[in-house]
Order: structure tokens, then sequence, then C-alpha cells
């Protein structure tokens, strides 16, 4: 089970150290998005009790999720829509294969969808011989690098220019020597535009779902979900069973949030509403649970499935900025998918929860307030008494834990130096080899007199100097 | 009014200077302050890891030590944030509860409490960055988190103002995390150096030539990442700029 845990801190590491580029740019290109996104939340008066009407409107709806979903089924039917439930990954993408072998279909043409990162559908398709092409761009160039996204909202964030010119080049045979985003752009917009008429079928997911009208929203800012369903004759949409809204009169309330967090942008280029299919067309809903009522069992955390995924938590993360998101070696990354991720695997995922300084701005840009931070720190709990903690640590804690029990210990110590053995990272006296602390810092100088030593010679003149009664 | 005063582990061992100015400038407001000899560690360390276990035999002494004063008093927001917030390892009986609702970060007790007006005795003539933690912004607020949208305060910056000579310096990322958190700077080493650096360079682009925090174990991390790198830089707590000293 230790094998398989993902080694969060090591793969940042790796990130950092890989040149003096991709790191750099990547903190300063994420970092851009939050300014954007400070600036754009700034400018609307009421952003702050829009953050907390979303929040409420989702534990609403949370709290009432079996009613809003059955209303849901019942108006996308009217409307026309083939309404399907998933379990699980396995039942998603059973239903996904179910659909496109009864119709001969062996080309599909998809956009962004997590919840189908999710569930491996595109690889679970692959193997039975089905041709899946990804159409938002960020995707495409991951899909090509055979690299799963490294960020909700901007895929390939953690590549460069460079890395996207080599691999366009090898794929669609692009000039490897221009890294010009545009050419770069139109070369696989002609690419794709082959692929979307090929596709015996359109895949999306949806950011929101309206039970009182049976509609999907999908929000992109490339136009490629429209094309993917308008195009192919068959649209097949997944949607997780947190994406539930009651009213379109809620919507407004997280369309102004979503883009504004996301890039700080006022909305996304593209805001479509799916109310059934089109003439002459079908239109496949899966909703799907994959963990998620699990997840609305657990009292601590229930909360992450407000989530909207915007990525503004990632866009923050100081962290997360400094170890690019394929670290995480999960689906989701940066601070939601810290918490995310241990309701998949808590043994995979144990580290993620220490990935993390606990400063808090996760749960300040959060469109839906999810208190991410104090998640954060419950995982570490979780993760501790269930002792998925490495033994090394173990061993420091514990020793740490008697000598702040007892004062007598803590005292013992005669000099000042020795005193300040015992609070400076104590971890590395169990590490001496490594030492963690000392690779890119100095220790700090021990002072002469500990303050306690100080405040008893201090309170002792204080004791001469009064006057003899 | 008579107060104790809550020295954390490491400003006892490695910044005594930081726990003498604060202790000082206490008697300065006519405080009578009390230090509890038994005090040790309040948990944290042991809390951010998770560690319920042992933090509790922490937080029970802490409790012990520090019953019965109208304030308790500590120039560490980190540590105060996990008294206030996070010290939940042990049964909350009413003497938990009240210490734990009794304890202060020294800047918002100087700034809420005694609401002080002057530091007359104050004289520090250098630029200087501040350096508020994220404890201290996001768990106890002591200043407006840039990403929270509401009127802007900051406590310490408010203090720091009333000392003659100081010349405060904005920085580039204003609340940005310098990467310290904690065992973190050890477990996640390369993380934590990268964002450390990338602090110290902010510093440097501003041409500060100190740096004031109310947080010491931030910039013990910031610090030591700045001589390994050959910056020439100052780092101090909050409480010997508004004491004048010890430095």
């Amino acid at each position: 089970m230790a094998k398989q845990r993902v080694d969060v801190a090591g793969n940042a590491a790796s990130f950092i150290d890989q040149d003096d580029i991709h790191e750099p740019v990547h903190d300063k290109n994420l970092w851009a998005a939050r300014m954007k996104r400070d600036a754009a939340a700034r400018a609307v008066p009421e952003w702050e009790d829009l953050r907390t009407i979303a929040s409420l409107i989702k534990e609403h709806t949370l709290t009432h999720l079996d009613h809003y979903l059955e209303m849901f089924e019942a108006n996308a039917i009217k409307r026309g829509a083939k309404v399907y439930w998933a379990r699980d990954a396995a039942e998603h993408n059973q239903h996904v294969w179910e659909i496109l072998s009864a119709r001969n279909i062996d080309a599909i043409i998809k956009s962004k969808s997590m919840l189908q990162e999710e569930c491996g559908m595109t690889a679970f398709l692959e193997n039975r011989g089905i041709s899946v092409t990804e159409s938002d761009l960020g995707e495409r160039i991951q899909q090509l690098d055979n690299q799963p996204p490294s960020h909700i909202v901007m895929p390939a964030i953690h590549k460069t220019p460079a890395d996207i010119a080599g691999i366009f080049a090898k794929a669609i045979g692009t000039d490897p020597n221009n890294t010009d985003p545009h050419y770069l752009n139109e070369a696989m917009r002609a690419d794709a535009r082959k692929r979307f008429l090929k596709a015996g079928a359109g895949m999306t997911g949806a950011n929101f779902a309206i039970a009182e009208t049976g509609t999907f929203v999908v929000c992109t800012n490339e136009g490629n979900a429209d094309i993917g369903a308008s195009v192919p004759p068959v649209h097949i949409a997944s949607i997780g069973i947190e994406k539930l809204l009651p009213k379109v009169s809620d919507l407004g309330v997280f369309i102004r949030l979503l883009s504004r967090s996301a890039l700080g942008t006022l909305a996304t280029q593209y805001t479509s509403h799916f109310s059934g299919p089109r003439k002459g067309g079908e239109l496949h809903i899966i909703i799907t649970d994959n963990g998620r009522s699990k997840r609305l069992g657990l009292d601590d955390f229930w909360h992450s499935l407000k989530c909207i995924r915007c990525g503004a938590c990632m866009n923050t993360c100081p962290v997360y900025r400094r170890s690019g998101g394929l670290a995480y070696g999960a689906t989701y990354s940066g601070p939601i998918g810290i918490i995310l991720d241990p309701t998949f695997d808590e043994s995979k995922y144990s580290e993620l929860p220490y990935h993390s300084t606990l400063c808090g701005s996760c749960s300040e840009v959060c469109p839906v307030k999810i208190d991410i931070s104090d998640q954060i720190l419950k995982w570490r709990k979780v993760m501790a008494a269930k002792k998925y903690l490495p033994i090394s640590r173990r061993l420091a804690f514990g020793a740490a834990g008697k000598v702040f029990e007892h004062p007598t210990l803590f005292h013992g110590a005669e000099t000042a130096a020795s005193a300040a053995m015992k609070v400076t990272p104590h971890f590395l006296l169990y590490n001496r080899g490594l030492n963690p602390w000392g690779r890119h810092r100095e220790l700090p100088h021990f002072a002469k007199q500990t303050f306690r030593e100080w405040y008893l010679q201090y309170k002792q003149t204080d004791k001469d100097q009064e006057p003899q009664q | 009014m008579k107060v104790a005063l809550f020295i954390p582990c490491y400003i006892d061992a490695i910044y005594p200077e930081a726990g003498i100015a604060t202790y000082e400038l206490l008697e300065r407001f006519g405080l009578e302050v009390a230090y509890p000899l038994n005090q040790t560690c309040c948990g944290q360390p042991m809390a951010n890891e998770g560690d319920q276990e042992n933090s509790a035999a922490a937080e029970r002494l802490f409790v012990e030590n520090f019953s019965g004063y109208e304030y308790i008093i500590g120039p560490a927001g980190s540590c105060v944030k996990h008294v206030r917030h996070h010290l939940d390892a042990i049964p909350q009986t009413a003497a938990v509860t009240e210490v734990r609702t009794r304890t202060y970060e020294l800047v918002e007790f100087l700034h809420d409490i005694l609401q002080v007006e002057a530091f007359p005795w104050a004289y520090f003539r250098y630029k200087a960055s501040l350096h508020n933690s994220c404890s201290a912004i996001r768990g106890l607020h002591i200043a407006q988190p840039s990403e929270h949208m509401a009127p802007y305060y900051n406590k310490s910056e408010s203090l720091l103002k009333m000392v003659e000579g100081l010349e405060l310096v904005p920085l580039d990322r204003p609340d940005e995390c310098c990467g310290f958190g904690g065992t973190f700077c050890v477990t996640d080493e390369a993380v934590s150096a990268r964002m450390g650096l990338d602090k110290v360079h902010d510093y440097e682009r501003q041409r500060a030539e100190y740096v004031i925090s109310p947080d010491m174990s931030c910039l013990m991390h910031q610090q030591g990442i700045a001589r390994k790198a050959g910056i020439d830089m100052k780092f101090i707590h909050i409480a010997q700029v508004l004491n004048g000293g010890p430095f």
C-alpha cells in the first residue's frame, strides 16, 4: 500500500528542479490569474454577499438532493432527453459504450469534463476501439502528451509554448521551432475541424443542471462544446449529482461568480443551455454518483460538494503554483484536490493533506465558501488517526510530545543552545543525513540565554533591588 | 490588569530578545506581567500534523499554566491561532474554553484591548517590510486578507506607523505565504524553500533593510533562506521595534 502512495513533495521538488523556466513561469501565470480575479471581484460591490448566497443555494440543494435529482430527470425526459443513472465510473463508462456501440459510432469529440476524467473514460473507450478527441485546446495538448490535466480550468498551464510546439510538431506536423501561440492555435484548430466533422457523437460535461427545467449549462471559452454538441447527431452529457441547482434564477449567482473566480473575466465566452435534443438529434444524460453520495455522508467533508470547479483555489495556492498540478498524481490537484482525492483512496492520497502550509487563502477565494483549509487540517487528523503517517514523522512527534508534556524535560537543558536543539525542527535529529532544513537555509543562531533564564535573572535583580523592610 | 506572558518554545530558545521586548513593552503600559514557569508549548506542532494524541498533553499543560489570568498574551500569531481555534485535542471544559478565549496575540492585544495610540520611546530609522503571518491574517484577522473583498485594515501596520523614523515599504505580493508552514518547511523542503526565496526577493526588490513580523517562526525560515542566499537583510519581531529594543 505504501508503495502506491503519491509522493507529492518529491514530485513537486522535481517540478522545481527540472529547469529555471517551468516553475517560475507557472507561478507567474497563475498569480496573474489570481490578480485578475481580485480586480474582477473588487468591481462587484456585493461580491462577498454573492459568495454567501451561492454557498447557501448549494447547501440547500445538497441537503435535498434526491428531490432535485428526480425533478431534473423528469423535466429532462419531458424535453426529450434520455436519462441514465450511474453509481460509479464503471456504470458511467458502460452507458457511454452501449450508446456508442448500438449506433456503430467509432469516433467521438469531447469537451472538458472532470467527471469523465474521474471515470477514466477515454482509456476505457480507446481500449474498445473508439477514437476519442479532446476539443478543448489545453485538454488536447495534454491528451497528445499522454498526461492528465494539471489544472481544472487550464489543463496545460504547466507547459511552456516551446513544450507545446514540440508536441504539435510530432502530432500534427507543425514547425517545432515556431512557438507563436497564434500559429499553434490555428494549426490545432484546422486539425480539430476535421475531427468534429467525422465524429459520430459529441460528449460534454455540465457546469450546472437546473432541476425546474431539466436544462443543463456548459461554460467554455472556446465554443468547442457547442460545436461538439451541435455537429454530430448524438450528444452525450456526463453530469455529477452535485451539479444541480433548483431554479433558473439561481443560475445568475453562479455565472457571475464562476468566470470571475476562474480567470478574472466577466463571464465565459460561451454559456450554453441545453434543453432537450436538437431537431433530428439525440441527447443522452448520464447522471453520475461515483463516490459523491458517500462524500455527502461525511460530516466534516460534505461541503466539498459545493465546488463549481473554477480553479480559484489552485491559482491562489502558493504551494500549488510551485508544484504543478501533476505532482498531486490525481484527477484533482491543488487545494480542492487535497480534500477530494482522499475520498477516492485514503492510503494513496494520504500525503496530499500535508502538501499545504495551511495559509488559508483557498478558503477566502472560494466562490462557494468551502472551508478548504480547515478540511485539509481535518484530513490530517484522519490520516494521523489511521496511522497513514510515515513512520519517521510519527516517531518525531511522539518524542516532541513527550518533551512538551513535561516541563522538567523541556527545561532540563543547561544551556540555551541545547534548549534550542529541542525545538529547532527536531525532525533534523531523526534525519541527520538529509538535513532538509539546511539544503536551502542556514540554521538560526542560538541565543546565549533563553528567555526563561533572562526572566529568572531579571526577577532576581528586581528582588535584590527592593528596599529591605 | 494582571496578564500572563506566553512565550512559545522557539522564542524562548532562539529569539529570547523578542520575548524580552514583549515583556518590557507590556510593563511600559503598566501591566502586571506574570510568566508561568512551567510553560512549554501550546501543542501546535503536533496538532498541525493531525496528531491529536501527541498534542493532548501539551494542550492540557497549557491550560493548567494559564488558567486564572485576565489575558494571556503571546508574541506569536500561529501559536495563538492554535490556542484560539484548534486547541481541541482535550475535552472542552469551562477552564479550557476560558483560556482559549482569553489568549491574545500581541498586536491584537495592543491594538484592540489596550488601544495604544503612541510608542513615544520607539525610534527606528530604517526602511522595512512588514510580514504578517497567514495565521495572524486569516486566523486572527490582524489584517484584511488581499483576496477577501472588504475595506482595508492592517493592525500591525497601524502600530508600526506610530514609530518615529520607520519607513514601511509595500510588497509586490503583500500577503503571499512565505512557505514556513511548521513541519511543512522540512517535509516539503523544495517548495518551502522556493516560496521563501521568492518572498526574500520581494523584500530585496523593495530595498528593505529590515523585515518586521509578529511571527518569528516565519522569520526563522526567511532569515535562514536569506543567509544561505547571501542576502544582507535583518529580521526582527515587531515587539522589538515597538519597544525600542533589545535589538
